[in-house]
């Protein structure tokens, strides 16, 4: 198929966008509760402005569908997405395979940020501290990262995207220590936290949701213009002079907004693991080597693996939850090494 | 896991701490009931009735205060916050550091089996340790709790009151519980991952008792993670709060989307019980159990 390089090839736009209809008609059709599958198709039409219909569901079951189910989906499309946008921006803007969405300290920061306010709500009994889980995990991701950028621009005169990583080791280190220490003094918090640093789309809300979206479209919009520099990023700081980029300005625009969003991704749903790190990679090994294909795509595939990833995680030992970062990672492995094997043979 | 002592077995040792003439050993915190002592529980032998004990589990600390060794404790863990006159310090019963224990010159420390891996360190001191088992299944492995502390502290007969009584007072809940034509359902929340107790855990066998069913139905899992929906859609007569000391109250379970359909939110039965009582398997089980009949006597 003669493709020019760099469009996003039509049928596997295609298939990305069947695949989040797939994900999500199957997260709404399937769950802990068996509900007929024409009451919650009529259920979920009801969420749409101006659509009354009747769904013969009980207002219990109604509400299972629009109140838990339907915003736990969304939820999964919405940060499936935002990490394997972001896991695609580190790995071209670092030009490094392993990079991942906490690599400059996301996680580590987010996680302290989560533990001290747990923490310290255990300590005081009382329900009205101002820092929300999320806020608390946002500022703590964002903090993070400001630190990360502004360690690895003092690093010295080395230019290399290395400096950026080691300051993302060393903060990530720290702050961790900090949050192992608190653990230590508030362990009767730490299956809260715990539940946390696995991830968690369990609590999921329509108030989640509409905390997410602004940030999501944002830094989509964003990415998907910046696309065509992180294809000259990845080629190497020199070429991207070359052709009168700025590379440290490019790259630094580039990973602030990814950590924006991962940010606010883990703010809401925890520390989701091995989506950012293998969809990108995935779809990489799909459609070739292009940020400016890899990138919309990374974002519907993410998308939609997440979301059901996350129906594995709430049905296979219903009525309990499985942590849905253990999830990903049972199914995310095993599928990558297959894909792996498989492309090998084609493209060799 | 170490077995406790059998009810029977301590119901022996009592009767054969009766038959004996001699008046019921009632140790001052200097005078040593001789009669009583050698003790051995488990692995631990004590020649002479502790005076200095250190307690490193919130639940053990309620229990030597019940039975009336209150006065032989010299220090408990940070977190033993009940009875008040406890002598609470910073020490730690999860992360348990044996230097700053030792400093407290103490003849018996207590803690709790998952952090038995300094047992070594003071034995090494000439420390004696007994380890309470940190996760009591039935009423009866309390029971021997309770039992095992009071033969160690020199105070057999009130520990066996302590049994008996909190027997006869959970007989009394069960005898007392109103007669339903179907069990009350309930959920009961550890934390709002909804993380909840199961009908194998210790409260979910006593709630049994007074005509409750817990909607998480397990053969031996004590604590499972459950769907929000699945909890909706079990749709329990009750919520228990066990995590009311971490923000959670009846107003923010109400305002959990979809909750507004259960039942037991409908109904206002969300029952906020202190987090203490609730966690604790201890003589305080009573409590929690009187509580929560109190609290859902009104449901139909």
């Amino acid at each position: 198929m003669a493709q020019r390089p760099g469009r996003v090839p039509v049928w596997w736009l295609l298939a990305g966008i069947g695949a989040v209809l797939v994900a999500g008609v199957a997260g709404l059709a399937f769950g802990p509760v068996r509900l007929p599958p024409l009451g919650v198709a009529a259920e979920t039409l009801n969420q749409l402005p101006w659509v009354e219909v009747d769904s013969g569901l009980s207002p219990r079951q109604a509400a299972i569908v629009s109140q838990i189910r339907l915003p736990r989906v969304v939820l999964g499309l919405l940060v499936g997405a935002m990490l394997a946008l972001a896991g695609g921006v580190y790995q071209g803007a670092f030009r490094n395979p392993l990079a991942e969405p906490y690599l400059l300290g996301v996680a580590a920061g987010a996680g302290l940020g989560v533990t001290v306010t747990v923490a310290l709500r255990g300590q005081t009994g009382t329900s009205d501290l101002p820092l929300t889980v999320p806020l608390a995990a946002f500022t703590g991701a964002v903090g993070a990262v400001v630190l990360t950028y502004l360690l690895g621009i003092t690093g010295g005169r080395d230019r290399s995207p290395a400096t950026l990583i080691l300051a993302g080791v060393a903060v990530s280190a720290f702050l961790a220590a900090l949050q192992t220490y608190l653990l230590q003094r508030h362990i009767e918090v730490i299956r809260d936290i715990y539940s946390w640093l696995l991830g968690r789309l369990g609590g999921a809300t329509w108030h989640d949701v509409r905390l997410l979206l602004p940030y999501a479209v944002v830094v989509a919009v964003v990415v998907l213009l910046l696309r065509r520099e992180l294809d000259v990023l990845s080629v190497g700081d020199d070429e991207a002079a070359s052709l009168g980029l700025h590379p440290q300005r490019s790259r630094y625009l580039l990973l602030a907004t990814a950590s924006l969003g991962t940010a606010a991704a883990v703010s809401v749903s925890g520390l989701i693991g091995f989506v950012g790190i293998i969809v990108p990679h995935l779809v990489r090994l799909l459609v070739g080597s292009s940020y400016r294909a890899i990138l919309p795509l990374a974002m519907l595939f993410g998308g939609a693996f997440l979301a059901l990833a996350d129906l594995a995680a709430r049905t296979v030992d219903a009525p309990r939850e499985v942590p849905i970062g253990v999830v990903t990672a049972l199914l995310g492995a095993p599928f990558f090494v297959v894909v792996l094997r498989t492309s090998r043979r084609v493209a060799v | 896991m170490r077995r406790p002592v059998p009810l029977a077995a301590a119901a022996a040792l009592l009767l054969a701490a009766c038959a004996g003439d001699e008046p019921p050993a009632e140790p001052d915190a200097t005078g040593t009931p001789g009669a009583l002592f050698p003790v051995t529980v488990g692995d631990v032998t004590l020649e002479e009735q502790p005076t200095r004990i250190v307690s490193l589990s919130p639940a053990v600390t309620e229990m030597l205060f019940a039975i009336g060794a209150g006065e032989q404790v010299v220090a408990v863990d940070e977190l033993s916050n009940y009875p008040p006159e406890a002598p609470v310090t910073d020490l730690s019963g999860f992360t348990v550091n044996p230097e700053a224990v030792a400093t407290y010159e103490p003849d018996l420390v207590v803690i709790s089996a998952f952090a038995d891996e300094v047992v070594p360190q003071l034995g090494a001191l000439d420390i004696p340790v007994h380890v309470a088992a940190d996760n009591p299944l039935t009423i009866e492995d309390v029971y021997g709790q309770i039992t095992d502390l009071g033969t160690l502290t020199g105070h057999p007969d009130e520990a066996a009151d302590v049994v008996e009584r909190m027997g006869q007072d959970l007989a009394k809940l069960a005898a007392d519980a109103p007669d339903r034509e179907e069990p009350l359902t309930y959920y009961f929340e550890i934390d709002d991952n909804y993380w909840s107790y199961t009908s194998a855990s210790i409260v979910g066998s006593l709630l049994s008792t007074v005509g409750m069913e817990n909607i998480a139905q397990e053969e031996s899992v004590v604590s499972v993670q459950l769907t929000a929906e699945a909890i909706v859609d079990a749709n329990p007569d009750v919520i228990l709060l066990a995590d009311t000391a971490y923000g959670v109250d009846a107003a923010t379970v109400a305002e959990r989307p979809g909750w507004s359909e259960i039942a037991a939110v409908r109904e206002g039965q969300i029952v906020e019980l202190d987090s203490d009582i609730a966690s604790r398997w201890g003589p305080r089980l009573v409590d929690l159990v009187a509580a929560v009949v109190d609290a859902v006597s009104q449901v139909p």
